[in-house]
């Protein structure tokens, strides 16, 4: 589907204003510039309010962009969207509490129409690969912080999508069921080849799962960095290795720096 | 079965119900009042079993009165908060007329409804029933309908839906358990508003009449009769909408995790 020269995601020049000429004007976004290569890991971080969510939104379509574009799969986010090309995760879960965590994962799949013995064999698939297979008749109340959070993956990878985007997907969880989930993580996008933009506010999560750490700073929001981050292995051994560790402290300089 | 556990408990209502009834005999036969204002329940009983044919066709008219009422109410607060959630120039002028129906005393207006609809039409009395029930319908169910977490929205408009199927699939469940409070508090509601607007007009032969006729005739057993049975009518409505809500979300029924 994808050709491999087409970038996932381009963002060329794009200004982001909420409320333009009003007294509550915000320019949340100026003159971002970004590209994303199929099959990258890319992670946002920056402090708070710098417009990490905001990007996410501006490439979900979900929030259009005041000038410069947007192209996902070379294609306008908009027409992106409507093709599906894409799936969210947001840091609530954000299951329906009134279907089973089976009928939740292929929520997606009901809205394009596929087939019920066709979802049912996807929404199996994919409990197994987010390892939930014995909870497929559990409701989203009878879940812990963290299979919720594992359903919300599951379901967003129902349909394949080419590019996940996840806005501090494990923000409410503790530490120990966070590293269990980036490992999680990590092994879905090795098995699925997907493109994943991940907005964090940890620079150990940040450094740990992407290709790519994009850092940026606050008033107005901007990429104050790019940093190519190359780790020999992405299992718990890379927790302890010396270049996550010189990466970790190259991420927090370049944080600082975009402070002042 | 094991959510239907809860329900099943009527014990200890039963038991205290029996211990009520038995003291309220026990004291009225100690210190017997001058008058019948309170009759003991023996008495009550009587009159029931006297008046039993009386007593159930005045169920069945009041009944009748209440169940249409509360239909009617139901559907049309439900059909006011679907327009005020999803069209903005019904917000602006629903909302408001709701507010304004809700400050007028309706029971109050049961005489002035009699004038429109015929002293002796019991339309007058769905009028009432209608009318107390609509509000507190469409203001949770439009509570319901709106208050969603918004990222579950930003959800369904990434998969790029239209904004009815959200309202399906999203806003629509979302407002059951706010439907359901509104509605168990309705249905004591509309036993309320049939009663007292039957005391100012309707059919002769309903709970409404009874009351205030066997009360000007000091038969107060008679009296009391009648308000057990609506009493009846209340509980048993109530209870169809708690099984109704156990039904439609046996979800929301479930033990919550920690
Ligand atoms: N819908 C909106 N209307 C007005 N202003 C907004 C809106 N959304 C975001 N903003 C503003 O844009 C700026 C960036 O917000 P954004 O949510 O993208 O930040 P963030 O980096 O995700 O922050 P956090 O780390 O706290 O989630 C903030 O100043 C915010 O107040
Ligand atoms: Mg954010």
């Amino acid at each position: 589907m994808t050709s491999q020269n087409v970038p996932a995601v381009e963002i060329r020049g794009v200004s982001k204003v909420f409320n333009p000429g009003g007294s509550n004007e915000v320019l949340a976004l100026e003159d971002i510039n970004l590209e994303i290569a199929a099959g990258d890991f890319v992670t946002l971080i920056g402090p708070s309010g710098c417009g990490k969510s905001t990007l996410l939104r501006l490439v979900a379509a979900l929030v259009g962009s005041s000038s410069g574009e947007v192209l996902v799969n070379g294609k306008s986010a908009d027409q992106a969207r409507l093709d599906r090309d894409y799936s969210m995760v947001f840091q609530k879960a954000g299951l329906f509490d009134w279907r089973n965590v089976a009928r939740n994962i292929e929520l997606p799949l009901e809205l394009m129409g596929w087939r019920k013995s066709a979802r049912h064999r996807r929404s199996t698939e994919m409990l197994e690969l987010v390892q939930l297979q014995d909870f497929a008749r559990h409701f989203p109340q009878q879940l812990s912080g963290g299979m919720a959070q594992r359903v919300a993956i599951a379901r967003a990878m129902s349909f394949n999508p080419a590019l996940l985007l996840m806005d501090e997907p494990f923000g409410a969880l503790d530490e120990m069921t966070r590293e269990h989930m980036q490992n999680e993580v990590l092994r879905i996008w090795s098995e699925t080849n997907t493109t994943v933009i991940f907005v964090t506010h940890s620079i150990s999560e940040a450094v740990f799962l992407s290709t790519k750490v994009v850092v940026m700073s606050p008033r107005p929001g901007r990429i104050a960095a790019v940093l190519e981050n190359h780790l020999e292995s992405r299992d718990d051994t890379a927790r302890d290795s010396p270049e996550f560790f010189a990466n970790v402290s190259e991420v927090r300089k370049l944080l600082r720096a975009g402070e002042n | 079965m094991k959510q239907l556990s809860n329900f099943v408990q009527i014990w200890p209502p039963l038991v205290a119900t029996a211990i009520a009834l038995g003291s309220w005999e026990f004291l009225l036969w100690i210190t017997q009042p001058d008058g019948f204002v309170l009759p003991p329940p023996t008495e009550i009983a009587a009159a029931v079993g006297e008046n039993f044919a009386t007593i159930t066709t005045a169920t069945r008219v009041t009944g009748f009165i209440i169940v249409t009422g509360l239909v009617a109410g139901v559907l049309l607060g439900i059909t006011a908060a679907l327009l005020v959630t999803t069209f903005r120039t019904a917000n602006e002028t629903i909302t408001p007329l709701a507010v304004a129906i809700n400050a007028i005393p309706i029971v109050a207006l049961a005489p002035i409804f009699n004038f429109w609809f015929g002293l002796l039409s019991p339309r007058s009395n769905q009028a009432v029933v209608v009318a107390l029930v609509f509000f507190p319908i469409v203001i949770n169910t439009a509570r319901g309908l709106t208050e969603v977490e918004p990222s579950q929205i930003e959800l369904m408009e990434s998969y790029g839906v239209r904004k009815w199927r959200i309202i399906r699939e999203v806003r629509i469940p979302n407002a059951m358990p706010f439907f359901f409070t509104a509605l168990k508090l309705a249905t004591s509601l509309a036993v309320i508003a049939a009663i007292v607007a039957e005391y100012f007009g309707g059919r002769q032969d309903a709970l409404g009449n009874i009351i205030t006729s066997s009360a000007g005739l000091t038969r107060y057993a008679d009296a009391w009769a009648a308000v057990l049975a609506g009493s009846l009518l209340g509980i048993v409505l109530y209870g169809v909408a708690v099984l109704a809500e156990r039904v439609t979300m046996p979800w929301y029924f479930l033990a919550r995790r920690s």
